[in-house]
């Protein structure tokens, strides 16, 4: 079922926490809504589950009107980021819930609702489990069990807020990729709302990044990485490396450093913006890039190593960090309080007098 | 009593000891608690016990289960139970109103819900038969539609819910404050009724503290004497409560009796409130774990 969001505002007192929201989220998709907090992602979430009434704008659920609709009446699965599980029933009576409370025309028959539930709790492979009380369970589990009982109405959209945002990094990453396989097989159209880019990239088709109360861009994971529309989009994706300067005769320069440009660009105040793998760290400057740089950490992080640098000569906001592999690491052993330069091979040029930024490839041009 | 702290050894020993408290104060406290506690509590109830047991077996079982006190015990027990009835309904929608809306004059209300305490009992029992007598406000009114409340058991019932129902108010406001809305939400998204809500999810959330505050309400209406005697109408068999016959015993002198009956009353509320903790703690626990 797909979900068409139009012109949405909602105000909470004198806040607006929507501004003119239009989404399209396409039938059997995962989607994420991914913003810092107070970016309006779980009122937008609420809004289509219904949760919310939105002063202005429609919600649409495969083409048909259903902003006048209760919660009740739309059938879709919400699951809560602390669970919400009903405390005083056990884990067979949270499933069961949903169908218990059908009119008696539609309730399905007792054996009927029995076999429901057996069949969810092995779908989210807790059947072991039926008889226990929430308390009884870890936060996996009862996250788990929330899915279940928000499938058991076999609702067609399934709407999660922060769904893994109070469990730990391990459990985070097993419930992700189960939740990935579950949508993969039974096709529902799903909504979660995250504020952790990695869970956004890796988990859904299309993400929706939002920043006070507007969407800022919604694009395909990796089409968001390659190519963010905004500054903002930029720096919330991931780790960025930045260069303030003047653009003149094809260079931008600041202090003592200077990139030179591979394509031609008018003459701008401008940021040129860099992710820590698309930069790579020499001894000496090259003719395209001279950025000086001291060593100022080193850390030894899983499968790279984090090098953290301090400009000399000029001036950033925030030190700049460099991946390395550990055969490069290994090669060189850079040592703390070591000069060096980086130069770029891929980036993204933000100009003051220009909407859209121009994606850089200097490999092309060598 | 026994920590460290009073053992005077060096403070090197004891900071590497693993008996240290973090708290401090724990020996001093637990001990003025304790001694107040016998003073206030367990002193007079044992005085009590000693003055009723001075009169041998048979002469208890006689003082206790004279017809008048029985009839006595039959009007109080059921009057409390009627009364704090009534508060476990109505205490429950006073604490709703109060955690729920926002009006003008809620604090207000908020604040007059403690007056039953902090009233003296005989001032409320006066007001109520002045309110509920033949000619009074209320019982004009009610006198035309034939109830009869002052000097029946129905005005000992009125007594009884007035001094005690915030008790009920005060033990569901807390837990109705800390209900997560969440859980009403996860609810209604599975498509229950808002009656459906209430009574299976809110309800089982409030139950435990509804029946604590009920059964507060009824051990306090088992011994209210004060703001009852002056609407109950006292008459033997039919509006006498058990705290009139203990005082009309102590008035004929009768020490021993009126300890007698005293006892019964306490023995009571106390097996009541044990009974209700104990199903409390282990409803609790199912909720919470532990």
């Amino acid at each position: 079922m797909s979900i068409e969001v139009q012109g949405i505002n909602k105000f909470f007192d004198t806040f607006q926490a929507l501004h003119d929201i239009d989404l399209t989220i396409p039938d059997g998709q995962l989607t994420a809504l991914l913003g810092p907090s107070g970016s309006g992602k779980t009122t937008l979430l609420r809004i289509i589950a219904g949760l919310e009434n939105p002063e202005q704008g429609r919600v649409l659920f495969n083409g048909r009107d259903v902003t006048q609709l209760h919660v009740r009446d739309r059938r879709v699965g919400f699951v809560f980021q602390h669970y919400a599980l009903f405390r005083h029933m056990t884990v067979a009576q949270n499933v069961a819930f949903g169908l218990d409370v059908l009119p008696r025309k539609e309730r399905p028959s007792k054996p009927e609702i029995r076999k429901r539930v057996a069949d969810l709790l092995e779908m989210v492979q807790l059947d072991h489990l039926a008889g226990r009380y929430p308390v009884q369970l870890s936060g996996g589990q009862k996250q788990r069990i929330a899915l279940a009982r928000a499938m058991a109405m076999r609702p067609e959209i399934l709407l999660l807020d922060e769904p893994f945002g109070a469990l730990d990094a391990k459990v985070r990453k097993d419930l992700r990729r189960w939740l990935r396989n579950l949508h993969d097989e039974l096709h529902f159209t799903s909504v979660f709302v995250t504020h952790d880019q990695e869970e956004a990239l890796e988990l859904s088709d299309q993400v929706v990044v939002m920043s006070n109360g507007r969407i800022e861009q919604m694009d395909s994971p990796l089409e968001l990485y390659a190519r963010p529309d905004s500054r903002f989009v930029f720096e919330f994706l991931g780790q960025v490396n930045v260069l303030s300067g003047k653009i003149s005769e094809g260079t931008i320069r600041q202090g003592n450093a200077w990139v030179r440009l591979p394509d031609s660009c008018d003459n701008d105040d401008a940021q040129l913006y860099l992710r820590p793998h698309e930069v790579r760290l020499t001894q000496a400057p090259t003719e395209e890039a001279h950025l000086p740089f001291q060593i100022e950490a080193i850390s030894v992080i899983g499968a790279e190593v984090r090098i953290e640098l301090k400009p000399d000569g000029w001036a950033c906001d925030e030190l700049w960090e460099v991946g390395i592999s550990h055969t490069e690491f290994n090669a060189r052993r850079p040592q703390r309080g070591d000069r060096c330069y980086a130069v770029p091979e891929v980036g993204h040029l933000f100009c003051d007098h220009q909407a859209v930024p121009k994606t850089l490839d200097w490999s092309v041009a060598r | 009593m026994s920590t460290t702290d009073t053992s005077g050894r060096p403070a090197k020993r004891l900071s590497t000891s693993g008996t240290k408290r973090v708290l401090p104060g724990f020996g001093l406290s637990l001990g003025i608690s304790l001694f107040f506690i016998s003073l206030v509590l367990l002193l007079p109830i044992t005085g009590l016990v000693i003055r009723a047991g001075g009169m041998g077996w048979e002469q208890f079982w006689f003082v206790v289960t004279d017809p008048r006190v029985v009839a006595s015990y039959k009007v109080t027990a059921l009057a409390a139970l009627a009364a704090s009835l009534f508060n476990c309904v109505f205490g429950l929608l006073m604490a709703w109103v109060l955690v729920r809306y926002e009006f003008p004059g809620k604090r207000f209300l908020d604040a007059i819900m403690d007056l039953p305490f902090a009233l003296p009992t005989a001032v409320a029992g006066i007001t109520l038969a002045t309110l509920f007598s033949e000619n009074g406000w209320y019982g004009q009114l009610l006198s035309q539609i034939g109830i009869e409340v002052a000097f029946t058991p129905l005005g000992i019932v009125i007594a009884m819910a007035f001094t005690s129902v915030p008790f009920v108010v005060r033990t569901v406001q807390p837990v109705l404050e800390e209900l997560a809305p969440e859980d009403e939400e996860a609810a209604v998204s599975l498509g229950a009724s808002d009656a459906t809500v209430f009574r299976r999810i809110l309800f089982p959330t409030l139950w435990p503290a509804i029946v604590t505050g009920g059964a507060l309400s009824f051990a306090r209406s088992l011994g209210e004497y004060g703001a009852v005697i002056f609407i109950a109408g006292n008459s033997p068999y039919v509006s006498e409560v058990i705290s009139l016959m203990i005082f009309v015993r102590l008035e004929e002198y009768d020490f021993p009796a009126a300890s007698a009956i005293a006892a019964v009353v306490m023995v009571t509320s106390l097996i009541l409130l044990l009974v209700i903790n104990v199903w409390q703690g282990r409803y609790l626990k199912r909720l919470n774990g532990g």
